[in-house]
This record gives C-alpha cells, sequence and structure tokens, in this order.
C-alpha cells in the first residue's frame, strides 16, 4: 500500500500505537528509573526523574550479593541445555522430514503434543525421577527437564525447514559416498541456519527465565539459578527499592538486551513458520 | 534411495528418549501418584479414589479447589478480553502497512522475553497504595484512588494481576494474529471495496473468518497457559493467592499442597497429585483440540 499523504484515518492508528507503546514501555522505564534513585527520593517523588545517578544498588548486586555467579549458574543450565537440544531435534527433525510412513507422522504428533503440553503437570514424578536418579538438588537435572521440554519446538520449526530443502540433494551425495552423518552437518546444517538461530533465540527465554523448576528442585545455595537467586532477593529486600530495582532491572536488561540483538530473527522465524507443519 | 529402519531409528532415539523420559512418562506417571497417599519420603500408601473423594467433598479441599477453578476460568476470560482482543486490534492496525509498524511490533513484544516473576515484581510496585504509578497517575487525570490497595482488594486484586500478565503477552497472540493477516489474499479485500464496502465491512468478513484458525490457536494457548499458571501469582500475591485466596488458583492450590513444608504446612503429595490430575484433564481438553486442528491442517 503505497501512501501519498497522511490521512486522519492514519493520523488515529498512530495514537493507538502510541498509547499503547507508551503503556509498554512505561513500567520498563520506571523500573530503569527508580533502580538509579535513592529510597530517600523514592519516598518523595516515586515518578519523578532521579535527582542524581545513584548506582549503590548496582554495586551491591554485584559485590555484596555475587549476582553474577548465580547468571553463571544459569548460563551453564540453559547452554547445555539448549546445545544438546538443538543436537537431538536436529537428527530427529532430519529423520521426521525424509522418511515416509504412519509412524513418522504419528511420532511427528508425539512430539507435537509437547509444545502445548506444560511439563510442570509432571512435577510430582520428575521429583521422585530426578531423586532417585540422585539429580534432585542439582544443575544437570534441570538441564534433563529443560532439554526435554525445548524439543517440541526446535522439531516443529527444523522439520519444517528441512522438508523445504530438496531430497535431490542428499541423494546425489549418497551417490557421491557421503553417509547420513556427513549430509547432515556438511549440507543440511549449513542450509537451515536462520531456523536453528530462531530455535535458539526462542527456547533461550523460557530457560533462562524459569522459575518454577528451579524453586520446586534446588535447596542448595550455591546452585539456585538467577532468576531463582532474584526471586529470594526480592523476598529479602522488598524494602529497599534502589537494591531491589537496580536487581530487577538487571535481570530484565539482560533479557531484553538479548530480545534486541535477536528479534529481528525471532519475529522473521515466528512469523514465517507459525502455521507450517 | 533406500533409507535403512536402523538409521531412522538411531536418528529419532536420542530426543525420543530425553523427551519421553522427562516430558511424557512423568505426566502420566504422575496421574498415577494420585492414587496414594505419601509425604514425599518415605513410604506410599495406596487409598484408591480417597483423595479424589476428599479434594471434591471434604470443605477442607472443595472450598479451595472450587474458588481455584473458578478464579482460573475468570482469568482466562478475563485475559481473552484484554490481551487477545487488544493483540487483535493491535495486530489488524501494525498490518496497514504504516512507517514505523516494525519497531512498534518489536516494542510490544518486548515485555514477553522478561521473565514473569520480574514481571510480577515490578506490578507491585506499579500498584502499591502509596507510592504506585497508577494511583499517582489516575491522580492526575482527576481519579481519586489514593491509598487504594489493587492488590489487597478481594474485588480488583485477579483482575490486577491478569492484567500485569496481559500487559506482558501481549505480543505472542498479535505475532500470530501478524501471521494470519500476511496469509490472507489482497483479491479478497479488493472483493469488498468493489462491493462498496469500509474497513469495518473488511475486517468483519475477510480479515475475522481468515483469522479463525488462528483465533483457535490463540484461544487455546491462552487457556493452557492460563489454567496452569503459577509463578505471576507467586511473585504478586504469594502462594496463599492472597488476599484471602482472592487470586488463589489451582497452580497455586496445587503448589502449596505438595510442596506444603516450604510454607508451613506438611506436604501431601497424594493430594497434589489428584490437583494436579485435574488440571492434567481440564489441560487436556484443550491439548486435544489443538492437536486435532493441526491434524485437519495437515491433511490439506
Amino acid at each position: 500500500m503505497r501512501r501519498t499523504r497522511l490521512r486522519l484515518s492514519d493520523l488515529l492508528i498512530y495514537l493507538v500505537l502510541g498509547i499503547m507503546a507508551l503503556i509498554v514501555v512505561a513500567p520498563i522505564f520506571l523500573m530503569l528509573m527508580t533502580s538509579l534513585k535513592g529510597n530517600l527520593q523514592f519516598m518523595k517523588q516515586p515518578l519523578a526523574l532521579p535527582d542524581g545517578i545513584h548506582l549503590e544498588g548496582y554495586i551491591s548486586v554485584f559485590t555484596e550479593h555475587n549476582f553474577l555467579r548465580y547468571v553463571g549458574n544459569s548460563l551453564f543450565v540453559t547452554l547445555i541445555s539448549l546445545s544438546v537440544s538443538l543436537v537431538f531435534s536436529v537428527l530427529l527433525a532430519y529423520a521426521l522430514s525424509r522418511y515416509r510412513g504412519k509412524w513418522v507422522t504419528r511420532l511427528y504428533f508425539y512430539f507435537l503434543m509437547g509444545m502445548i503440553i506444560p511439563i510442570r503437570l509432571g512435577v510430582l514424578f520428575l521429583n521422585d525421577l530426578l531423586n532417585r536418579m540422585g539429580l534432585l538438588d542439582s544443575l544437570w537435572g534441570l538441564v534433563c527437564i529443560y532439554t526435554a521440554m525445548s524439543i517440541p519446538f526446535a522439531m516443529f520449526i527444523l522439520t519444517g525447514y528441512i522438508k523445504m530443502v530438496p531430497a535431490e540433494i542428499d541423494e546425489s551425495a549418497t551417490i557421491d559416498g557421503c553417509g547420513t552423518g556427513r549430509i547432515i552437518t556438511h549440507i543440511i546444517l549449513p542450509l537451515i541456519r536462520p531456523a536453528i538461530a530462531t530455535v535458539a533465540i526462542y527456547n533461550f527465554m523460557p530457560i533462562w527465565n524459569d522459575v518454577y523448576f528451579p524453586l520446586v528442585f534446588i535447596f542448595d545455595q550455591s546452585k539456585k539459578t538467577f532468576m531463582l537467586h532474584v526471586t529470594m532477593f526480592f523476598g529479602q529486600y522488598s524494602k529497599d527499592y534502589n537494591l531491589i530495582f537496580s536487581a530487577l532491572s538487571f535481570a530484565a536488561l539482560v533479557s531484553l538486551i538479548f530480545y534486541a540483538f535477536g528479534s529481528k530473527q525471532l519475529i522473521k522465524g515466528l512469523t514465517a513458520g507459525a502455521l507450517k507443519g | 534411495m533406500k533409507r535403512s529402519r536402523s538409521s531412522f531409528l538411531a536418528l529419532v532415539a536420542p530426543a525420543f528418549v530425553v523427551y519421553t523420559a522427562f516430558m511424557l512418562v512423568p505426566l502420566i506417571a504422575s496421574l498415577g501418584l494420585s492414587f496414594y497417599e505419601w509425604s514425599g519420603y518415605g513410604a506410599k500408601n495406596f487409598v484408591g479414589a480417597r483423595n479424589f473423594l476428599r479434594l471434591f467433598s471434604d470443605a477442607n479441599y472443595s472450598t479451595r479447589f472450587w474458588n481455584a477453578l473458578g478464579n482460573n476460568t475468570y482469568f482466562f476470560v478475563i485475559t481473552m478480553l484484554i490481551q487477545n482482543v487488544t493483540a487483535l486490534v493491535l495486530a489488524v492496525l501494525l498490518e496497514r502497512g504504516l512507517k514505523g509498524s516494525n519497531l512498534f511490533r518489536t516494542i510490544f513484544f518486548a515485555p514477553s522475553t522478561i521473565s514473569v516473576v520480574i514481571v510480577g515484581y515490578l506490578w507491585l510496585l506499579i500498584y502499591n497504595p502509596i507510592w504506585g504509578a497508577l494511583n499517582k497517575v489516575l491522580g492526575l487525570i482527576g481519579i481519586n484512588m489514593k491509598n487504594f490497595a489493587w492488590l489487597g482488594n478481594e474485588g480488583t486484586a485477579l483482575t490486577a494481576v491478569a492484567v500485569a500478565n496481559a500487559w506482558q503477552y501481549i505480543g505472542i497472540p498479535m505475532m500470530l494474529f501478524i501471521s494470519g493477516i500476511n496469509t490472507i489474499p489482497e483479491e479478497q479485500y479488493e472483493a469488498v471495496s468493489v462491493d462498496g464496502g469500509g474497513e469495518w465491512h473488511k475486517f468483519c468478513y475477510v480479515t475475522l473468518p481468515n483469522l479463525k484458525p488462528i483465533l483457535f490457536i490463540v484461544s487455546t494457548m491462552t487457556f493452557v497457559g492460563n489454567f496452569s499458571s503459577f509463578e505471576i501469582i507467586y511473585a504478586m500475591e504469594g502462594t496463599l493467592g492472597a488476599p484471602n485466596y482472592a487470586t488463589d488458583t489451582l497452580g497455586t492450590f496445587f503448589y502449596r499442597t505438595a510442596f506444603g513444608a516450604r510454607t508451613g504446612s506438611p506436604p501431601e503429595m497424594g493430594m497434589g497429585a489428584a490437583i494436579a490430575a485435574v488440571m492434567t484433564l481440564i489441560i487436556g481438553v484443550g491439548v486435544v483440540a489443538w492437536l486435532r486442528f493441526n491434524a485437519a491442517g495437515r491433511d490439506d
């Protein structure tokens, strides 16, 4: 649609979008402002801009409260779960898109189910299972859960993409003496790189942001994930607004910065592949 | 080309084992646990359907159960109205090809990338009766809500939580609606124009009917998400679903019952499993509907 001049209806649309953007941005802006404000000013003028830059909260978060240690725990869990689930899902998606038959379709739906079933409904048996495996109160226990949780979406997106790669390419590679492993690593992987990026960004968020499983399965203070640490931190220091909002801002900024870098790929992948089987 | 069965199995096996062991088996085995009584440690006693009988008829549990179920239903309806209707409007406005649409789209999606608990705590501050931004802003536009505790009042608490939740997730249904609108052929709109129909007609007779599948997906996702929600209530109102259980949902009720030791009362894993089983049944309806829909789409 090409437009030569701004019409009244367009102005109204901008007005609606602008108000909505304000509603979305204002709370985040308020959080960042509060994190830079001294507690005294916060009590007196909760909505005003900070009268000076108070970084005490941020400094305390990193020095006294050791946030980076928990960021490390979360990175460990997130990166391992993401990598393992990606490797497993690429193999799975390759099989599901190159083989035919009733069992292939059944398997596809078996995995697809996991996209909408909340894994937390099985938390009581998981508790038992991890306990027996000696993985209760262990970051590796979380890795198992998050890997399983990430497979369905990865399978869904990757199967759709691999199907678009013509099977004739694999066939000629086979004639040239390539095995399945080489076909996947040398032919398929380079072609589906954008899909892998979409999956990695999409699956990163629920793992990084999860509080539920750490809350239920992690007891040892030193093994807390970052979000669990922020949750407990909030309960402890909820009256020290400068400190608490420094912690919240830092946690939110990590996600938002990650999103700022990945959003283009994510949105492209989601809006393109959302309904393709 | 011949493909061997064994290489198919080798490709599928790793994902199958992990997914089955940590997702499907726990889901089904947890249902079985609802027929036992135990505290999480030591022996399990088989008690048949007693946990379910108590859940539905013992006033200690049934009052909380029906209350939570009602709250979940209300939460779902409010989310459909606030979050999904707004998301649909935004998607339609963003797909008119106006300049800056991409930027707006990116902004609207941003909160869904932040952790639920962070969003919960942030809105706790906004709703604060004394320092909260909401009452201050309402005061500025002449609505006097000074010292009104949105989260402390039984009549407003659940709606306030639902608004915070909708604020965070509006971008996800919006994105799905956008992907749906993108697939609508331009000719259908032109046909309405030729017949002299305006924007409203285009929306009612072209956009909306074409979006039926997406509306279905969005409703199912909202249904499943709301009936398994926990963190937003945990962050804003605690595991007791304050005030006076006004925001208590199946998720918080389950957590309290199954992992009670951490909130003061002893854990009752068997009862917890019974609550989880009922949740699974309710959510299962949504999952089956969603799967049937996907199966129908694949036959085309």
